[in-house]
């Protein structure tokens, strides 16, 4: 299986080997070493096989990514796994601000902290965070799961539609039509499949979890709301 | 955009290479600013003033620390390095050698002064800055740096940071004040000196002022949180200490890691990723409005 020394080769080499693989490639398992912060390491994967980076990855690691699995050993920067469409991207460190922004769909997980703004805009991605969550955090999401199993900074769910957030530990506060809504027995399967899905069946319970989401106050311009514009 | 760096040891074993890391750190972030770079290093301490002087050139620079000595009629020890001498005085002739730049040594600019702190800033890649100052070759015990990407003002060694404002004392900024110029008035009244018209200076003064009142680092900075409006992140050095500051929206990027060796800050992990022993050390983002203060005793 490929191993690719980003010190030797560098970004550019990397992503055109990945973007060059023919669907039916056998080349399947990819370990990318060295990456020491890069930008926009293993960005716009197209094809269903796995990636493994060694190290601390810097802005948009990921970013686009449709069917692959990213698994970084490290930290990423800003915008890790931003706009995904399908696949994995599992950060085993902390991951900076803005994770999963704008994403369509797949899984992010990420083992330590999210800074601000994680799933900001989501778009249909579930996003699991066993530590805790920045400020702003599913700034207008529109679609998907943000599930925290630690705290939840300022301005949670300011604005969003119709994702659904849930935080097991305490929120600092709720953003701008975000409220705290009740657990239901979909609520709970639901919840219950994305941590599974993350790897922690049996490690953590559904019934842990509150769920907030939108009242949708904002959701459509009335006169009455301009004042919170 | 800009990039900064700063570097704190907590032990001695790395101090022969201070410089050396520093000047890798510096030189990663030319990405986020080519224009100029500025650093400012904690050697050994002293029992007399050092004073960093800029001046257009060597020459001048060597004729403005001859005048000083015969002026003050002392032998002064002075390293020059480029545009920058170190000049050491004692500090009861601080006033007195100021002064005397000041009237009789057109063209020289006091950059800094302290027991320890010696600053350089200077136009061009900053690579080549640090080459410029032989960056690579000093000790000390911590150092701060700056790489400037010009974006609204000219490119001129004036703007460049860090910023000193007090003894021992610098700073550099990511970002951007809008109440500096209130500030500053407010700062002059207190009788502080600024030498720019710059944001940054004005947030080096802030916490210069505080310390002056009896306020620790971590103190100023907490207090800065109220204080100043605006984009920032600091990264401050003091004699014998260190500090990260974000605003209350994080809005500046940073990166910090930390080890048993040393606690270093990056705008950017590229800019750590050449740190001895980086594999081992806990990488995290610092948190909005969260002063995070190291001191050495």
């Amino acid at each position: 299986m490929p191993r690719f020394d980003l010190r030797q080769e560098g970004l550019r080499a990397l992503n055109r080997s990945l973007h060059a693989l023919a669907p039916d490639t056998n080349a399947t398992h990819w370990t990318v070493t060295g990456p020491d912060g890069a930008h926009a390491v293993a960005a716009g994967l197209d094809l269903p096989i796995s990636v493994e980076i060694e190290g601390h990855v810097g802005y948009y690691c990921a970013g686009m990514n449709k069917r692959a699995q990213v698994v970084i050993h490290g930290s990423a920067g800003t915008g890790v796994a931003e706009n995904m469409m399908s696949g994995l991207v599992h950060v085993r460190g902390d991951a900076g601000q803005s994770a999963g922004a704008t994403a369509h769909g797949g899984l992010l997980i990420v083992d330590g902290n999210a800074g601000a703004r994680c799933g900001i805009s989501m778009k249909g991605v579930d996003i699991v965070v066993k530590g805790s969550v920045g400020h702003m955090s599913a700034f207008m999401a529109q679609a998907g799961t943000l599930t925290v199993l630690g705290d939840a900074g300022e301005a949670l769910g300011d604005s969003l539609y119709e994702a659904r957030l849930y935080v097991r530990g305490a929120v600092r506060s709720l953003g701008a039509d975000c409220v705290e809504k009740p657990m239901r027995a979909e609520h709970l399967a639901e919840l219950a499949g994305k941590l599974a899905a993350a790897g922690l069946a049996g490690a953590v319970e559904a019934r842990e979890f509150r769920r907030y989401g939108s009242a949708r106050r904002l959701y459509h311009f009335h006169v009455d709301n301009a004042g919170a514009y | 955009m800009c990039g900064i760096v700063g570097l704190f040891l907590k032990t001695p074993d790395l101090e022969p290479r201070l410089g050396a890391l520093l000047a890798g750190m510096l030189g990663t972030m030319s990405d986020r600013g080519p224009d100029s770079a500025g650093f400012a290093v904690y050697g050994d301490r002293i029992e007399g003033l050092k004073l960093t002087l800029r001046g257009p050139d060597r020459t001048v620079l060597a004729e403005a620390v001859a005048g000083l000595g015969r002026a003050l009629g002392l032998d002064l020890d002075a390293t020059l390095r480029d545009t920058h001498a170190v000049v050491v005085l004692p500090a009861p002739r601080e006033a007195e050698g100021r002064d005397w730049i000041a009237d009789r040594a057109p063209g020289i600019d006091v950059v800094g002064a302290g027991r320890r702190m010696e600053i350089y800033k200077e136009v061009g890649r900053p690579a080549a800055v640090a080459e410029r100052f032989a960056l690579p070759e000093m000790r000390g015990s911590h150092g701060i740096g700056h790489t400037r990407m010009a974006t609204e003002s000219a490119v001129t060694t004036g703007g460049a940071h860090p910023f000193s404002t007090g003894p021992d004392e610098c700073l550099v900024h990511n970002g951007s004040l809008s109440n500096h110029n209130d500030l500053r008035r407010r700062l002059r009244r207190e009788g502080l000196a600024f030498a720019t018209e710059n944001d940054s200076e004005v947030a080096a003064g802030y916490l210069t002022w505080r310390m002056r009142e009896g306020a620790s680092l971590r103190q100023a900075l907490e207090a800065s949180l109220s204080d100043l409006d605006g984009f920032f992140t600091f990264v401050v050095g003091t004699r014998d200490g260190f500090a990260v500051l974000r605003d209350p929206i994080a809005c500046k990027p940073a990166v910090m890691a930390e080890t048993d060796a040393y606690v270093a800050f990056g705008s950017e992990y590229r800019a750590l990723a050449g740190l001895p022993g980086i594999g081992g050390a806990r990488v995290f983002e610092p948190e909005p409005a969260t002063v995070y203060a190291w001191e050495r005793t």
